[in-house]
């Protein structure tokens, strides 16, 4: 506890947007109606519980069902009792989850994006009726199994292999770092296939696997320092055999993998928003408090202006870059390089953001009082999954010259 | 029952004020909320209307930036919504804002009109009141509890001190509605959308204009109170300066 005044006096007060430009005037109603909604939510109901589940290294699974039941999950998908949001509407939700916390809202984009979105794209009709509206509700979760132990950043280079076995396919290898892996019902498990007269031989694509077959199994990965709050997985598949309609029919080749992760990288670029307005309003909030040197407030010293201008100035730059992006994407030209500008330069700048907080607040910075180490921490993840900063720059580097530089 | 709810946009709960060049209101330029009562009486309206079936429909008089509370009540379940849609209308003192309500609804006869006790900006708590008294049916203010009966309502109103008064009254009626009420919803993300396909009635200024009366209250100017910060310090022996300061918490600072 710090001289003078707690925490409580700062975090005491509701979070109530950042914008210093004059951002919610390019929102109209109903953008500005979903984001609220989602911001009342979380402030609700996420913030008084945050930090003991970071502590405990705990998901607060118990908000799933009105997740749910308020639209929260593949909201930006069409029918199946999805809520139909543009991609703006659903970026202003995913800005608030992560203003909360980048471990729960990365839980909403795996089942969201990386989970329904692939049902949606790639699944049949049966597929997509069965899971959807399950799915949408929160009553069955999903998570997403791209990455292996020895390929992260190059999935191309992935082992995990399906075979054809009469109607069957039998799956086999490893997926690592996994989001919800062991609280899920069913995973999106990338794996090339090989004896099936209809696949190219060796050519990637997905399978939907219940998490109860045979041969499956799921572990966590303990010891994280980052999305504490969020579940992080291994998986095993050893001889799994799963019918041949769990197969994605129209999952094709790696792409297909990576069209999902450019839905969530979109949403990530939004997210970040919502870290860095979260670490911005408690570092102003504290610096206009907390009095150092001739009774002054610290926010009265030069060096700590700069850091609250430089931190004002790149949220107001990442709020139009990824609105803009959202704009392209409804009309379907957001390509791939657009997306990858947008989570790179975002998670990055929120992660600046968090570090110049925890400036700010001193020695309280460090403690789980405030939400900014939290945020930082979590940040560190945000900036390495999804295509980590240094790929994003080599996939905009190929597209402004022409030349892969992997 | 057939449940009006007239709601007012405010500005938003701690948000920063700033006056406008004239010094008679804020500026514009906040961010705007539904005033914290309506969104009670919203949610009590909608609690009726899935116990007793009926519908809802969502009033406010206000400038285009209005329609945000609107969309927001249809996104949680009400059916319909009427916007007296024009700038003057926020400047309307609670007397001709509760005529320009009734002129709105006009042959509408709802069983029920509910609207939060008073508004969180101005807090004169009369606009409700009013609008009983100008469709000439019966009302009932500061409610925390509502029952349908035979033939009227059984209503719990809060009183001062932790009392509470329990009374029957028929309808058609309004009534004023205290925070706390009940427990809000939220928007559900698929109510957002579609709020949008519900249908919302625009009224203009022009057909309002002949109902109202003459203003009966302006602002004149707005200030911000000076800081007024001042220590006195009491010397002497402890009993003379305990004296002393009794004193001056009587008659000076008035706090005994
Ligand atoms: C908390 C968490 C949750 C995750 N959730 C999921 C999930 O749900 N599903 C899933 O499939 N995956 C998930 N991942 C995995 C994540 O996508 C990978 O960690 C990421 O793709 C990076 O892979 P890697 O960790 O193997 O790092 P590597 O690929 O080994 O990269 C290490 C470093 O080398 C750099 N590097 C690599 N190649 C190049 C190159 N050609 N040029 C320059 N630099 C290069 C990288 O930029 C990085 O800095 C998660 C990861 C974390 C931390």
């Amino acid at each position: 506890m710090m001289d003078g005044f707690g925490e409580n006096l700062i975090m005491a007060f509701p979070f109530q947007g950042v914008d210093f430009v004059g951002f919610d005037s390019l929102l109209n109603d109903d953008e500005r109606l979903s984001r609220d909604t989602a911001r009342q939510f979380i402030e609700d109901n996420l913030i008084p519980v945050i930090e003991e589940c970071n502590r405990e290294g705990r998901f607060p699974r118990e908000l799933v069902p009105q997740m749910g039941q308020l639209g929260f999950f593949g909201a930006n998908l069409q029918g199946y009792g999805c809520a139909g949001m543009s991609n703006e509407e659903y970026g202003l939700v995913m800005q608030e989850f992560e203003r909360g916390d980048s471990g729960v809202r990365s839980f909403v984009s795996v089942q969201s994006a990386l989970v329904m979105y692939p049902i949606h794209a790639f699944g049949s009709e049966e597929q997509k009726d069965y899971w959807l509206p399950k799915m949408a509700t929160g009553e069955k979760l999903g998570c997403f199994g791209l990455t292996e132990p020895d390929f992260g950043s190059n999935p191309g280079g992935m082992r995990t292999r399906a075979d054809k076995s009469g109607d069957e396919y039998v799956l086999n290898g490893e997926k690592m770092w996994i989001t919800s892996g062991t609280i899920a019902d069913v995973s999106v498990v990338w794996a090339r296939v090989y004896g099936d007269p209809d696949t190219k031989e060796g050519q990637v694509r997905g399978f939907l696997v219940e998490n109860d077959r045979p041969g499956f199994s799921a572990y966590d990965v303990h010891g994280k320092w980052s999305l504490r709050a969020s579940v992080t997985s291994g998986l095993s598949l050893q001889d799994v055999r799963v019918p041949a309609k769990n197969l994605l029919p129209k999952s094709d080749g790696l792409k297909s993998a990576l069209s999902c992760l450019s839905q969530a990288r979109y949403g990530i670029a939004w997210g970040a928003v919502g870290a860095a307005m979260s670490c911005y309003d408690t570092a102003l909030r504290y610096s206009l408090l907390r009095k150092q040197f001739h009774d002054k407030p610290i926010a009265s010293h030069q060096l700590v202006q700069d850091k609250l201008a430089w931190m004002i100035t790149e949220i107001s730059k990442a709020q139009l870059l990824v609105l803009q992006v959202g704009r392209l994407k409804d009309q379907n030209k957001a390509e791939f390089q657009h997306i990858s500008m947008a989570k790179r330069n975002n998670v990055w700048m929120a992660l600046e953001c968090a570090r110049l907080a925890r400036d700010v607040l001193g020695a309280n910075g460090i403690t789980d009082d405030y939400p900014v180490m939290r945020h930082m921490m979590n940040l560190e993840s945000v900036k390495t999954y999804e295509g980590t900063h240094d790929i994003h720059t080599l996939i905009i580097g190929q597209s402004v010259t022409g030349i892969p530089a992997y | 029952m057939k449940i009006l709810v007239c709601i007012k946009q405010v500005p938003q709960k701690d948000a920063p004020l700033r006056l406008n060049e004239q010094g008679t209101w804020i500026r514009d330029d906040v961010s705007w909320e539904t005033n914290e009562p309506d969104a009670y009486a919203l949610e009590e309206a909608l609690r009726q209307k899935e116990k007793h079936g009926g519908e809802v429909t969502a009033l406010t008089a206000g400038p285009a930036r209005a329609a945000q509370v609107l969309r927001e009540a249809l996104a949680k379940g009400a059916d319909r919504a009427i916007h007296l849609e024009d700038d003057r209308f926020a400047q309307l003192d609670a007397g001709n804002t509760a005529r320009a309500m009734a002129a709105a609804i006009a042959g509408e006869n709802f069983d029920l009109i509910v609207t939060g006790l008073q508004s969180d900006d101005f807090g004169a708590a009369q606009t409700g009141v009013l609008l009983a008294e100008i469709l000439g049916i019966p009302h009932a203010t500061i409610i925390i509890g509502i029952e349908k009966a035979e033939n009227g309502l059984k209503l719990k109103r809060e009183l001062e001190a932790g009392h509470y008064q329990y009374i029957e009254m028929p309808m058609p009626a309004v009534l004023t509605i205290q925070s706390g009420i009940n427990k809000l919803r939220y928007a559900t993300l698929i109510g957002i959308k579609q709020a949008k396909t519900k249908p919302m009635r625009k009224v203009a200024w022009a057909e309002i204009e002949g109902k109202l009366s003459p203003h009966m209250q302006k602002i004149e100017k707005l200030y911000v109170p000076g800081s007024q910060k001042q220590t006195k310090k009491i010397e002497g022996p402890a009993a003379q300066a305990a004296k002393e300061l009794v004193e001056y918490l009587k008659n000076e600072a008035r706090a005994l």
